[in-house]
């Protein structure tokens, strides 16, 4: 047998391994999905955009829970963002050859992968106990804890992206230092940036267990910030174990929903992320 | 620099360990006797961390002449020059001694503002940069660093300074697009234009035409050609023909060494010192 | 001096220097050939240093082409520059020496024609030294040495004396007797080639002393060559 010949051969064991864990990956995803869309697609229904979360036995739909996401979401990223955003500038470019910086970094690392349950717990600590109810800021904290170490960590790397002659050609015209970052460096990053936000959001629109230390659940509209709200994930979690059936398929058309809209925060971050490398 | 009785000696006899040094204090270097130098850099020594990358350089050049750097990758030209605007004080690392005095004040001084440091001493880098901004502000950013114009004056400035770099007529119709939809020279040309436009007195270019074609490079040296009625201009470049087409002085540089400084013309046809002459007709670097 | 990082480089400038010596030595070989067929009366050896000229002259188009092509092709600057210069200069002066014995060849065909004339010994001393002039100056550019270039650049004085004494002595001669005309005209026009000869030597010792130390070898050349001022009185009152 040729050399080039049992090149062949071991190349395509290769492949067809490879391929066979590709496939049994995938499978799974493509099973999670499946049952996502088979269970929730038949609950969909304009309801679900209308009404309140029903009691047992009554229909109903989720609109108290959408309205209660989408409000702890848009908090917890207006205060996380921009705590992130400045974070990630600190690191990126004023904390060179501080002896702070690789420990915050470090320190950040750890709080991206923290298990989100530990951060509910802290935030039910500092804020649910010492105030003696839950409520809608508790969780849009919870949140945004969740948001500032994704943030810091893309604003850092985006900044870093930013090629030095951009900022010694700046420098050079006798620029300050902020105006350098605010005027040449964010614009540089700024699409970058901004997927990482996305990302961010994209995450914790899909956090469950802050929220149940923090937010509660209400089964009725409230816009109340400091009571407890209905959100989608905490929705999801009691209607999914409650024993009624139509409370079950409404969880499935919550989750169906919010795979969704996580979907599309990732995509449309990902087509941001590849511009911006493109003008990097 | 080196004493002209030297050059009558064949240059061979030259020691290659310690080339005698350069020192352009001396009186009868400045081609016009009497008039101060524009530029005159005394002991200079820059570190990097602990390795010293200049040794004490001394020389001095005139206002609206270019002096061109040329020595092998790590000589310390490009240093050189980033010593002259403070740009390396970017990294905490870096730090240079010795004085750097433009018209005759010493701009390494503790006290000299930076920012009015770099509105005097501009600079173009090897790669372009133009801001990711529309090709207007690009020109626009450093005015308004230091002036607030009228909208009708600042057109004036941008298109001047558009018009100065052999720019405007291949943009005037396209001031709001992105500086980075520019091809590679016109990038460079409106860096140079950027530069000028806060009318500094010094140019620094460090190799500005080493990533462009040579139609492209030819008209940069061209331009440069045309600034220096106006600047003080102060090039680093690889390319030695460059620097013997565009400059009026030379300095060659050798491991942080400035090792010899003479008319243009002299260091491309009769060098003194054999490692100059070595490294001018291509036998290391 | 290092050799250069482009190896090809090298070799081009050698084989110039290469073609320089060549065309030097064959220059020389006609000079003591046509002062050989001057002083024995040898027509054939004469014929043979007028026909070999060609030779020099397409050595003369070789160096040219080859330092036009070195000059557009590599960029020469600094020692390498003055290398191609100097070749090409040099090369222009050996053409012209060639000629010049050449011509005193052709004058030796036409003098082994007529009676012999008294004064030719200082022919033959004359040419002595500028063959001496002319190898001194060729070792010296091989070996890149100022000192001895600039020997025969002081030498040329020597060379122009003993002209100007034979061009007296000629005028002399031919004042004496009209049948010595024809021998010693060609006699003064042999002296005065090789007295050129003489001034191309002194040249290519300038170009020597701009290629080893760049600059032009100062100070104004001692001028002997007296002959154009010079004027005979016939002893029994010829002029006025």
């Amino acid at each position: 047998m040729t050399l080039y010949a049992r090149r062949r051969i071991r190349n395509a064991i290769a492949l067809a391994l490879s391929g066979a864990a590709m496939v049994f990956g995938v499978a799974w995803l493509a099973a999670i999905l499946w049952a996502l869309l088979a269970n929730g697609v038949s609950a969909l229904s304009i309801a679900m955009f209308t009404q309140m979360t029903p009691p047992p036995g009554s229909a109903g739909g989720l609109l108290n829970a959408i309205y209660g996401s989408a409000v702890m979401t848009v908090i917890a990223t207006l205060i996380g963002a921009p705590v992130g955003v400045f974070a990630g500038t600190y690191l990126a470019e004023y904390g060179e050859g501080s002896r702070l910086v690789p420990v915050i970094r470090f320190v950040n690392d750890i709080l991206l992968s923290a298990p989100s349950i530990i951060v509910g717990l802290f935030v039910y600590e500092i804020m649910v106990v010492q105030v003696g109810h839950f409520s809608a800021w508790a969780g849009a904290t919870a949140l945004a804890l969740i948001v500032i170490p994704v943030v810091v960590r893309t604003t850092e790397d985006m900044l870093r992206l930013v090629p030095n002659s951009l900022r010694e050609a700046t420098a050079a015209l006798g620029t300050p230092r902020w105006k350098i970052v605010t005027h040449v460096l964010y614009r540089a990053a700024l699409q970058g940036m901004v997927t990482g936000a996305m990302l961010a959001v994209a995450r914790i629109s899909g956090e469950t267990a802050p929220l149940l230390f923090t937010a509660l659940n209400n089964q009725f509209w409230s816009t109340d910030l400091d009571a407890p709200m209905a959100n989608l994930p905490v929705v999801i979690f009691q209607f999914a174990l409650s024993p009624y059936e139509d409370w079950q398929k409404l969880a499935w058309s919550g989750a169906l929903l919010i795979t969704f809209v996580i979907l599309i925060l990732n995509v449309v971050a990902r087509a941001l992320a590849s511009r911006s490398k493109k003008l990097v | 620099m080196i004493d002209k009785t030297m050059s009558a000696e064949p240059a061979r006899t030259a020691d290659p360990i310690r080339p005698p040094v350069s020192v352009a204090t001396a009186p009868t270097e400045t081609p016009a006797p009497g008039a101060r130098p524009k530029v005159e850099i005394r002991d200079l020594r820059f570190f990097y961390k602990s390795f010293e990358a200049l040794k004490g350089v001394s020389l001095a050049f005139d206002d609206k002449s270019v002096t061109a750097f040329i020595g092998p990758s790590g000589c310390g030209k490009s240093t050189l020059l980033r010593v002259m605007n403070r740009i390396y004080e970017l990294y905490p690392e870096q730090r240079a001694t010795g004085e750097v005095l433009i018209d005759g004040r010493d701009m390494l001084a503790p006290d000299q503002d930076l920012n009015l440091l770099r509105a005097k001493v501009g600079m173009v880098f090897q790669k372009p940069t133009p801001f990711p901004m529309s090709i207007y502000d690009n020109i626009a950013f450093g005015i308004r660093l230091y002036e607030k114009l009228p909208k009708g004056e600042m057109d004036g400035r941008v298109e001047a300074a558009l018009d100065q770099a052999a720019l405007w007529d291949e943009v005037k119709d396209k001031l709001g697009q992105n500086g980075l939809s520019l091809s590679g020279g016109q990038q460079q040309r409106l860096c140079i234009a950027r530069a000028i436009a806060v009318q500094p007195e010094i140019l620094l270019l460090d190799e500005p035409a080493s990533a462009l074609d040579p139609i492209t490079t030819s008209k940069i040296e061209e331009l440069i050609g045309e600034l220096k009625s106006r600047y003080c201009i102060a090039i680093v470049t690889h390319n030695m023909q460059q620097a013997a087409r565009i400059s009026d002085r030379t300095a060659f540089m050798y491991l942080g060494e400035l090792i010899e400084f003479d008319d243009t013309a002299t260091i491309f046809t009769h060098p003194s010192n054999k490692m100059t002459e070595e490294y001018v007709t291509g036998r290391f670097g | 001096m290092p050799e250069h990082i482009v190896k090809a480089y090298d070799e081009q400038l050698k084989r110039l220097a290469g073609t320089i010596a060549r065309m030097g030595g064959l220059a020389e070989a006609q000079i003591a050939d046509a002062i050989e067929a001057l002083v024995k009366r040898n027509t054939a050896l004469a014929s043979t240093t007028v026909e070999s000229d060609a030779k020099v002259d397409e050595l003369e188009r070789d160096i040219d082409n080859q330092a036009i092509q070195l000059l557009a092709l590599r960029q020469p600057v600094a020692g390498d520059l003055r290398r191609i210069v100097a070749a090409l200069r040099i090369a222009s002066d050996l053409e012209r020496i060639a000629d010049y014995a050449a011509n005193v060849a052709k004058r030796a065909v036409a003098l082994a024609q007529v009676a012999p004339v008294r004064p030719l010994h200082a022919v033959p001393r004359m040419g002595k030294v500028v063959r001496e002039m002319v190898k001194d100056v060729l070792d010296a550019y091989a070996n890149r040495d100022v000192d001895k270039a600039i020997a025969v650049w002081n030498r040329d004085e020597e060379l122009d004396d003993m002209h100007s004494s034979l061009f007296r002595e000629l005028l002399t001669y031919m004042m004496e007797d009209p049948r010595n005309i024809t021998a010693s005209t060609h006699l003064l026009f042999i002296a005065k080639n090789i007295e050129r000869i003489g001034d191309h030597a002194t040249n290519i010792a300038e170009t020597i002393h701009f290629l080893v130390v760049g600059t032009p070898l100062k100070g104004s050349r001692p001028k002997g060559d007296m002959t154009s001022f010079a004027v005979v009185q016939p002893k029994d009152g010829g002029a006025r």
